[in-house]
């Protein structure tokens, strides 16, 4: 599958904003510092930028308000339902953080089920869809919950870092999830690397009962539409380097440099070393993304 | 509503393509796109139609596959490769992916006829319904930033000011060969029902699992070069020669 820079850009900073938002929501964060307000506009300001830049993947984007209608079958509709509702808990949760110092049980438990939720409803749009066999399957929303939520709790060990109490139960966490997504998406990759395609050139065109098909004329010379969106190949040398910077940078490395953090302690050496460890797993989600999209092989391709 | 229809009528119009007899002329894929860019919703626009990178959109297209039986690369042992065209176009599947997946409910089938369509003034582009559809059956038209697909000319069959001969889809009516035939499929006792049951015509991708209305039917078997090669006469064999080829045969024998 062609991937497209929208998409991807959307896909990790709102799973990163929603991952922020899970912790925020939890109350792990100290109401009254002015790093938890900071959190809140962030987590606030990664949503909204991917959500905005998810539209620009939308041949009109004027009508997407459109696109809220059809929950009851699509998750692409109920991610954008659920997407905007989230915002109404999250905005009042970051208000009272705001303006009253206050954190609220009741608001925060909502804006984390919606955010779970939204991030959910996300990964469903591809695990939904059977004509990618490397997508469908539970692994995928799983990874997407298990990287947002990690990125998360990132996220918010760097906005805790100056205060030991909170800081040190987010670090531990933020190990543990790293590792349980890093261990996912090896699960993730070893089953589409691993698996057998469903649909075959033979069973596209129903002459499999003749011998074995072969391609012999595109129907035009040049790509089209489908080539170009489902068609897209990524060299295998290419992939597998990819795939190393994915783990190493988006979880290999954010473990060790949590890791010294935490032996330092609070200082600003620790909250340099988180800043680098968001960037990197930033990075490397980034690049997990990518090959997510770029690796994917499309049914539709056994006609071509 | 994006959700499939509840209630539907026995009526399932749809294709009957015929492998068997279809040349791989593109005449349908030419007509298709002459009928449906000046009717139903936006023109089917061409990226740079003059220039080195010209792409457009098309609704049916069609596909030339070579089929190798198994050992088959070896001339006359065991049948010889074939070349099968292959035109393509929506399928108008019963369980369609591509409509339920839709966000906005462009995306809908008719439960009068169980025609497949994009409403293009609530279609947001978003391109999802492309990808749930394993056929390729529908293309983002680029100018217009609408899903575009076949719409069995929806305009055509209803449509009363036209000859009753043409109120069929614009690629059957045009198709040089006879590859193609219109009709009821829901129907048992229509001819297109009757074509499918006596040749044997077959769902692409059954294993998708989208139960498409539109058949194929398959290539005739073909007996192999080899197995034909005694019935061709040989040149020396003058036998059965007569009148003034028989005079001419004899002559020459004594010279
Ligand atoms: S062929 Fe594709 S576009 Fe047509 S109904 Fe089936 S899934 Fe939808
Ligand atoms: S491209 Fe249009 S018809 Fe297709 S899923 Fe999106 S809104 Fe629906
Ligand atoms: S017009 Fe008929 S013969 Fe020509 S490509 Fe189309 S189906 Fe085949």
């Amino acid at each position: 599958m062609h991937p497209a820079y929208s998409i991807i850009i959307f896909t990790t900073l709102s799973g990163l904003g929603y991952g922020l938002a899970v912790i925020l929501g939890l109350g792990f964060l100290d109401p009254s510092a002015l790093p938890t307000k900071i959190a809140y506009l962030t987590a606030l300001a990664l949503i909204g930028m991917g959500l905005l830049s998810s539209l620009l993947h939308l041949g009109n984007p004027q009508r997407a308000w459109r696109a809220l209608s059809q929950w009851r079958s699509s998750w692409l509709s109920r991610e954008g339902v659920m997407a905007i509702a989230t915002f109404v808990p999250l905005v009042l949760s970051a208000a009272l953080c705001l303006f009253a110092d206050r954190y609220d049980t009741v608001l925060g438990l909502i804006s984390v089920l919606g955010a779970l939720v939204t991030v959910y409803s996300t990964s469903m749009i591809y695990a939904s869809l059977k004509t990618v066999d490397s997508w469908h399957t539970h692994l995928t929303p799983l990874c997407f919950l298990l990287f947002s939520l990690a990125g998360g709790l990132l996220l918010g060990s760097l906005f805790a870092s100056f205060d030991a109490q909170r800081g040190l139960p987010l670090q531990l966490l933020a190990l543990l999830f790293l590792l349980f997504a890093l261990v996912a998406k090896m699960v993730w990759r070893k089953r589409a690397r691993t698996l057998i395609a469903t649909s075959t050139p033979e069973s596209a065109t129903g002459l499999g009962s003749i011998g074995k098909v072969r391609l012999l004329e595109r129907p035009h010379a040049l790509d089209n539409y489908l080539t170009r969106e489902m068609g897209f190949r990524v060299a295998r040398k290419h992939a597998s380097k990819l795939w190393l910077i994915a783990f190493v940078s988006g979880a290999i490395l954010p473990i060790i440099a949590l890791l010294i953090a935490m032996s330092i302690g609070e200082s600003v050496v620790s909250i340099a070393l988180l800043a680098i460890a968001i960037l990197l797993h930033l990075l490397g989600v980034f690049v997990e993304r990518w090959l997510f999209f770029a690796e994917a092989k499309h049914a539709v391709m056994n006609y071509y | 509503m994006t959700s499939l229809p509840q209630h539907r009528t026995a009526k399932k119009l749809g294709l009957v393509i015929d492998l068997d007899v279809c040349v791989g002329c593109h005449a349908c894929v030419i007509s298709c796109k002459e009928w449906n860019t000046g009717a139903y919703g936006n023109a089917l626009s061409d990226q740079h139609p003059y220039g080195e990178d010209v792409s457009g959109t098309f609704l049916n297209r069609v596909h030339s596959f070579e089929v190798v039986p198994e050992g088959g690369q070896v001339i006359g042992e065991a049948g010889d490769a074939r070349v099968v065209h292959f035109p393509k176009s929506c399928l108008h599947c019963e369980d369609a992916p591509c409509v339920t997946v839709c966000p906005t409910g462009a995306s809908y089938k008719r439960a009068e006829d169980g025609i497949v369509l994009v409403d293009e003034d609530t279609c947001i582009g978003c391109g999802l319904c492309a990808w749930s559809c394993a056929y390729g059956a529908r293309e983002m038209d680029l100018a217009a930033g609408v899903m575009k697909k076949c719409t069995l000319c929806v305009d055509r069959i209803y449509n009363e000011t036209l000859q009753q001969e043409d109120r069929v889809p614009s690629c059957v009516r045009t198709c040089p060969a006879n590859a193609r035939h219109y009709g009821d499929l829901g129907d048992p006792a229509s001819d297109v029902s009757v074509m499918v049951a006596e040749r044997g015509g077959f769902d692409l991708m059954p294993e998708q699992e989208t139960r498409p209305t539109n058949k194929y039917l398959p290539p005739r078997p073909r007996t192999s070069l080899a197995s034909a090669a005694p019935m061709i006469p040989l040149a020396e064999n003058t036998e059965g020669a007569r009148g003034f080829f028989a005079w001419l045969d004899k002559t020459l024998d004594r010279i």
